[in-house]
């Protein structure tokens, strides 16, 4: 798959029982403003290369930012749902690097000076014995500026032996919250589940403050994993930093192969370099990234060019009054609601269903069906097509039309589950489907008396079975009637029919 | 009294990507080392009392409405490009050969 050498790793469970880990998380959270953070270009994700800057975001000569309001209350209303205090004063500073992806030679972003200070959240971590409740402490969350996006020419696409780059600044100055938490310990081989947990949580409370859309395989969540190893009682040890780790799933990964990496270093005498190291997908190893001993030096400054913040706590309180019910606590009243067990409301957390399937119980579906169809077909569906339930071409609306239609017995699950085929695939509404493809269960008595007689005509033996007292035996008819109706008849029914032709009951 | 050392305007430097030479960087230490002191001055002066400023005008929350604003083209913003490659910029390689 690739030809990075692979280090010495410790088995976990004996990295586990020596060392205890710390970790710490930034998760940087693009904004879904209509603007950018200091110009009024559109942030719309997917624009042809270079079609949204301005004077402003391309640093020119002469330009000057200004702060959006909205993403000043975006910040703000995050910061208040992680729990921390909004400072009554701020300002922004200039991060000075060279580095082509940002214009200006400098991103403007926040210092010693964050905006929100000292929070927590709390994130339910499942465990083999149910789930735990950890505590997460906010060390700050603050505001800055998106890079423009580099694509390498020559040397595999990588920067490392490319021959030139190309930049793309429409992502430049698009609004960036980065959230910073305190080193989380004492949670031991918890630890990676913690991260994925707490990143878990993070993007749903975004979700629901609708702050962000928090797509990871967009970039507008992504997340920088921090992890030191050190003897229960010693003080912390050397911390890496891992970047790019852009899935739940890969942050559990990523923090899990630095516990074993660093385990089989230190076990081994040796001691752990402090780096920025790189995240790899495809076989869920780090390898180390440019050393940042010199690129350190950013040489930050309050930002002449700005005004500095100071929220007003009437505006604050007025923004607090806006949250909406926390993730957390809504997804259990929700399993009051629907009364359903922890284990089956911890698979409807998993699939990321819980408000698919709260949409699709208010539009009048029952909970179970509901749960039903959201971890079932449309879960397979979405896997299968590498998308993301929400992103399924089916509402809840079309699931209740489906429903009401299951009740009345004009479909039976296998006909639904073919509706909604046709649904995801696009050819229309579930009457249209149902319409097109013929999917209706056959009701006309009529057409299946029909298919009854032919199929007592072809089975004389099961006939004399079931006249002889073995009801049981009259599956295979009903199975012979429910074949040659593609099965569109209504089994109960044929079952009905047949037993009243024979004159057993 | 501020005693710039000229080991950290050779790092200045560096980081500002300055190939200074020897004399250069004699002289432009003894010369920031001045301006420094200059500086410093307004620490004697200004008194407890006075709250360092990092703007002259003092002004709070200036905002603008979240709003779509016309930028520039592509084109415009490329035609004043030393280099590009279809509508993107083209800049020289980022990291040298290790």
């Amino acid at each position: 798959m690739n030809t990075r050498t692979q280090p010495k790793l410790a088995r976990l469970s004996d990295a586990l029982a020596t060392y205890e880990p710390v970790i710490g998380l930034e998760v940087h959270v693009e904004l879904g403003t209509n603007t950018k953070m200091f110009c009024g270009c559109p942030t719309t994700f997917g624009g042809s290369p270079n079609s949204q800057v301005c004077p402003v975001c391309l640093g020119l000569p002469g330009s000057l930012p200004v702060v959006n309001r909205t993403a000043i209350e975006s910040t703000i209303r995050m910061g208040l749902a992680l729990n921390c205090t909004i400072v009554p004063w701020c300002r922004f500073a200039r991060k000075n690097y060279f580095y082509p992806d940002m214009p200006k030679d400098y991103q403007i972003s926040q210092y010693d000076e964050p905006i929100c200070v000292d929070g927590y959240l709390d994130v339910d971590v499942p465990t083999d014995d149910g789930v735990t409740t950890v505590r997460v402490e906010i060390e700050r969350v603050h505001m800055e500026e998106d890079t423009g996006k580099l694509t390498h020419a020559g040397g595999a696409g990588r920067i490392q032996g490319a021959d030139y780059s190309l930049v793309d600044y429409n992502r430049a100055g698009i609004p960036l919250v980065e959230i910073v938490t305190k080193p989380v310990t004492g949670t031991g081989g918890l630890a990676p589940a913690v991260g994925r947990a707490y990143v878990s949580e993070l993007r749903d409370i975004m979700r629901t403050l609708g702050v962000s859309d928090v797509r990871m395989e967009e970039g507008s969540l992504r997340c920088d994993a921090n992890l030191s190893l050190s003897r229960s009682g010693e003080p912390w040890g050397t911390r890496t930093e891992t970047k790019n780790v852009n899935s739940l799933r890969s942050v559990e990964r990523a923090l899990t192969y630095e516990i074993r990496r660093q385990a089989a270093i230190l076990g081994a005498g040796g001691s752990i370099k402090q780096e920025t190291r790189h995240f790899h997908e495809d076989d869920g190893t780090t390898t180390p990234g440019r050393s940042k001993e010199e690129a350190e030096d950013y040489r930050y400054f309050p930002e002449p060019d700005l005004m500095p913040v100071a929220p007003d706590p009437a505006w604050v309180e007025e923004l607090r009054a806006t949250l909406p019910e926390p993730p957390s606590v809504r997804r259990k009243r929700l399993q009051q609601e629907w009364g359903i067990s922890d284990h089956d409301m911890q698979s409807v957390i998993n699939a990321g269903a819980v408000e698919l399937v709260e949409l699709t119980v208010a539009a009048g579906v029952d909970q179970a069906s509901a749960r039903k169809w959201w971890l079932g077909e449309f879960s397979r569906h979405a896997n299968e097509n590498d998308m993301e339930l929400t992103d399924l071409a089916v509402t809840p609306a079309q699931i209740a039309d489906v429903e009401s239609l299951i009740v009345e017995g004009t479909l039976n699950d296998k006909l639904a589950r073919q509706v909604f085929e046709g649904v995801l695939a696009g050819e229309g509404e579930p009457s249209d489907v149902i319409k097109k493809r013929g999917l209706a269960l056959v009701s006309d008595d009529s057409a299946l008396v029909g298919a009854i007689d032919e199929a007592i005509a072809a089975m004389p033996d099961v006939v004399d079975k079931i006249k002889g007292g073995k009801v049981q035996a009259a599956g295979a008819i009903i199975g012979q009637v429910m074949k040659a109706t593609r099965g569109q008849a209504d089994a109960a029914r044929v079952r009905e029919l047949l037993l009243e032709k024979l004159e057993v009951s | 009294m501020s005693g710039i050392t000229r080991d950290e305007v050779a790092h200045l430097a560096k980081l500002a990507r300055l190939d200074l030479t020897d004399d250069e960087l004699d002289r432009y230490s003894a010369q920031i080392d001045q301006i420094l002191d200059a500086v410093a001055k307004v620490a004697e002066v200004a008194d407890k009392d006075v709250a360092a400023t990092s703007h002259p005008v003092v002004m709070e929350n200036v905002f603008r409405d979240d709003v779509v604003t016309p930028g520039l083209s592509a084109q415009e913003a490329l035609a004043m490009a030393p280099a590009r490659e279809g509508d993107r910029f083209r800049v020289p390689r980022i990291l040298d050969e290790e």
